[in-house]
């Protein structure tokens, strides 16, 4: 690389307040990992309470100190703690950075043929907003009473008189939204502004699809939220009452407040995002696994132009089913009706996606690499996912259902072996894109079985335990409850899957960090893909492209009759 | 089919709720069956090994059109059969008042205060600033004439079997989740709202003891078996332990119990406090 212009930057900004896409995309993804471990790692504490309600935590007990853990054994308002940050940190520091900042930011431009986002800037502002939200939840575990407690959800009127936690909470989801706006403004920009010549939008691939679809969620989804943050923020620091109604007598002390306020108003605007939310999750993974599978399969996608319109729709609908969470808030029928016919409606264009990509399997000649593995293995795990939401989307059988952990192994069947198998997919298969190295495959294969297995391990008895009523987010697992008790050893089982699926993970951050140096190098375009990432050089310079890429067909041409290789590059001319 | 994981039902729509739940349950398992065969066998006859050039049209015909449309078919029927006229049944075909026992549930951090009207059937006056944790949780204003005879108690809820009962309900503090699983009900009690909901026990404590003696399931702890009512809504550090208990009596022990209550009432301590 000898760029001149490249030269004149320093370290810092080269490599740390770095406009180039590249850069923020690895910025983003290492955070987006970092945190996935870190949330994983709060996960695997709860587990041993639900294990062992109120047994001692072996080893690592001590550290928590005694307004924590005293003598090892975990208190509720530590259980709690634990379980909000869990989700929080997950979906949004974890999932969402490296889903839509870290995949995006790297790919996106490539695939397009842009030699970088339409506003560097902003680029830059987004990762460090994001930055100094994840700061913000990370150092809230240090305050007076800990971090949040009242569920990823927050909320009011628990959140309203949580300790400052709470306080941190808002003002670290009031950096992370900001990131993602303009984030989304970035993405969306690009993807109209900045494809290659002769890249009209039917010839984009997948994956950018999804990321558009994403971004505009984002964009329209994230500001409610933000305003409603900043309203919970002035109940609890103005003496608002946005979200307080009149008469609240906590632990026998009427509150002096003025009252007047709505407690649902408050899950109106967090599910207004929070549905689309889980969408933001899904969505970028989908384009992944379409990506992987193309080239895996050797042939084009089944249905492209369907699957394309589905994701716009699904986006469409995303907006209009939110309520859903909220049938027994006490619902009348025609609202309930409304918003289970719209889930339903919704269910539609991701059955067609789901189909479509099996369907593309046909006919193929699959090769299984460790990309294609976490593929493949999205397929049954997310459909799981799906298939259980139906019964939640349906208010009637939702009464049964909500809020037990039924809802819980739901969407890990979503986000877990879905959107994480279909990250790790992400991982494999633009490795060498990134690094010009690829990872190894027995490592892989070593992370992928057991992960699959344990992943199962932990998520289906969750089910089994939501349909014998055992509520969500019990400190204890359920163990004070006798109708829970058939179905409490099966906790054991789980809490042992999910250590296992830690060990599981070992292989993988081997793999990353040697595959750096000692991987197996690779040249610009090592899975004979098609699209337009594969024309640059590996990794690609400042400026992405050597020359300016000119598109001449479709994205997944694969196999194409009568053609001399069993891909023909989206810019190869004729 | 799945009555093999629920709770066992103890209501008058216990059984629809159930079916329903069955059923969904039923189209899952096809679909995923169906897809499961599919992909195996897919990626098993396509795998490069076997199958060393790929097809560049892939699949053919319509089969994946009619799934859909099966799909969408299969959702229409469980939306408009019987997820829609089971909720109506829920919320808007409210028995009579004059019919059903009528009790109030205020929850609260992190107890169920259980309240009847008592023998005149009028809930009496209640004031936040009244509120004693101790002898008052309610906030009920004694001195209120309809107040009187009314009765609280604190997570114990007795119902008379076979005959509705509606309860009201609301929250104190944070938003709690009132749900009795064997009844098939849960209910969100928001503060600042009074929430009704109905359900017909239909099985007494009794009864239900001794129909779980013959499922080995349930045979060992039969004898200890009480209706528990659990709280679904994370509402703070104790949510995990909010545990009530739901009595279903015969009519005449029903009665007995609201008797002895109400004798705990007149010229007791509580009275002289309150006056
Ligand atoms: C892969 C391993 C994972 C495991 C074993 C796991 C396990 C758990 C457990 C045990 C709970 C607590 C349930 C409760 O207390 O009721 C939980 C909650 C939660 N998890 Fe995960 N999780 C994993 C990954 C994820 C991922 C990838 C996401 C999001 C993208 C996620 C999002 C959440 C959320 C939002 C909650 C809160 C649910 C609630 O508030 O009720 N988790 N998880
Ligand atoms: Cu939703
Ligand atoms: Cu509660």
């Amino acid at each position: 690389m000898s760029d001149g212009h490249h030269e004149e930057l320093g370290f810092w900004r080269k490599y740390v307040f770095s406009t180039d896409h590249k850069v923020i995309g690895i910025q983003y993804s290492v955070t987006g990992l970092a945190f996935l471990f870190f949330g994983f790692c709060l996960m695997m504490l709860m587990r041993w309470q639900l294990a062992y309600p109120n047994q001692p935590i072996p080893l690592i007990g001590g550290l928590f100190g005694d307004a924590r853990a005293p003598g090892g054994i975990m208190l509720p308002d530590f259980y709690n703690e634990l379980g909000a940050m869990h989700g929080t940190i997950m979906v949004f520091l974890g999932v969402v950075p490296l889903a839509v900042g870290g995949f995006g930011n790297l790919i996106l431009p490539l695939q397009i043929g842009a030699a970088d986002m339409a506003f560097p800037k902003l680029n830059m502002l987004s990762y460090w907003s994001l930055f100094l939200g994840g700061v913000t939840m990370f150092g809230s575990f240090f305050l007076e009473g800990g971090a949040a407690q009242s569920g990823w959800t927050s909320y009011a009127p628990l959140s309203n008189i949580a300790p400052s936690g709470q306080t941190a909470w808002l003002i670290g989801m009031i950096f992370l939204i900001t990131s993602s706006l303009l984030g989304s403004v970035n993405f969306i920009v690009t993807t109209i502004q900045l494809r290659a010549q002769g890249l009209s939008f039917f010839r984009l691939p997948f994956f950018c699809w999804a990321q558009f679809v994403t971004a505009f969620l984002l964009l329209l989804a994230f500001p409610p939220l933000e305003a409603a943050g900043v309203l919970q923020l002035m109940d609890r620091l103005a003496d608002t009452s946005f979200f307080m109604p009149d008469g609240l007598v906590i632990s026998g002390e009427a509150l002096d407040i003025s009252g007047g306020g709505s407690p649902l108003l408050w899950q109106h605007l967090f599910w207004f995002l929070a549905h689309p939310e889980v969408y933001v999750l899904i969505l970028p993974a989908m384009g992944i696994v379409a990506e992987v599978i193309a080239n895996n399969t050797r042939k084009p996608l089944w249905g492209y132009r369907a699957m394309v319109y589905s994701v716009i729709f699904l986006g469409f609908m995303s907006f209009i089913v939110w309520a859903h969470h909220m049938f027994i808030t006490g619902m009348g029928t025609a609202m309930a009706t409304f918003f289970q016919t719209t889930t339903m409606i919704i269910s539609i264009p991701s059955v067609i996606i789901l189909t479509a990509l099996l369907l593309s399997l046909w006919g193929g000649s699959i090769r299984f690499n460790t990309p294609m593995l976490f593929a493949l293995a999205f397929l049954p795990m997310f459909g799981i996912g799906g298939l259980t939401g139906l019964p939640l989307g349906l208010a009637a059988p939702d009464i049964a259902l909500h809020d037990t952990y039924y809802v819980i192994g739901h969407f890990h069947y979503v986000v877990a072996p879905g959107t994480i198998f279909a990250l790790f997919a992400g991982v494999y298969y633009w490795y060498p894109k990134a690094t010009g190295r690829k990872m190894s495959e027995t490592l892989g294969k070593l992370h992928f079985w057991p992960s699959l297995i344990f992943m199962n391990g932990i998520f289906f008895p969750m089910l089994i335990q939501g349909l014998n009523g055992v509520s969500r987010r019990l400190a204890d697992g359920g163990a004070t409850y006798d109708f829970a008790g058939a179905v409490g050893p099966l906790n054991r089982m789980q809490s042992w899957s999910a250590w296992g699926l830690a060990l599981a993970q070992i292989p993988f951050i081997i793999n990353f960090f040697m595959s750096l140096r000692a991987g197996e190098k690779v040249g610009d375009n090592p899975w004979d893909a098609t699209t337009l990432e594969w024309a640059a050089p590996s990794p690609p310079p400042h400026g992405n492209f050597t020359t300016e890429p000119v598109v001449y067909r479709g994205p997944y041409e694969y196999s194409v009759p009568g053609a001399e290789n069993d891909f023909t590059p989206q810019t190869q001319e004729g | 089919m799945m009555d093999l994981f629920f709770p066992p039902g103890a209501s008058a729509h216990a059984a629809g709720i159930d079916r329903m739940v069955d059923w969904v349950h039923v189209l899952m398992l096809i679909l995923f069956i169906g897809w499961g065969a599919y992909f195996i066998y897919a990626v098993a006859r396509f795998r490069q090994g076997k199958n060393p050039k790929a097809n560049y049209k892939g699949a053919k015909g319509s089969a994946s059109k009619y799934a859909e449309i099966g799909v969408a078919v299969a959702e229409v029927i469980l939306l408009v059969g019987f997820s829609i006229p089971l909720w109506a049944d829920r919320v808007d075909e409210f028995p009579a008042e004059s019919d059903s026992v009528v009790v109030r549930v205020v929850a609260q951090q992190f107890a169920w205060n259980i309240w009847y009207p008592g023998a005149d059937g009028v809930f009496g006056n209640a004031d936040p600033s009244l509120v004693d944790e101790e002898t008052n949780p309610i906030g009920l204003d004694r001195s209120d004439e309809a107040a009187k005879d009314d009765i609280t108690t604190i997570n114990q809820l007795h119902l008379p079997v076979d005959k509705p009962a509606i309860i009201h309900l609301t929250s104190k503090d944070v938003i709690h989740s009132f749900n009795l699983p064997n009844m098939r009900i849960k209910q969100d009690a928001v503060p600042g709202l009074s929430i009704p909901m109905w359900f017909v026990p239909t099985k007494t404590t009794a009864e239900m003891r001794e129909e779980l003696k013959s499922k080995p399931r349930y045979a060992d702890t039969a004898d200890e078996f009480v209706y528990e009512i659990a709280c679904a809504q994370l509402c703070g550090n104790s949510h995990y332990s909010m545990r009530g208990f739901l009595t279903v009596h015969t009519p005449e022990e029903y009665q007995a119990w609201l008797d002895e209550e109400a004798s705990y009432l007149g010229g007791g301590e509580e009275e002289d406090f309150w006056n």
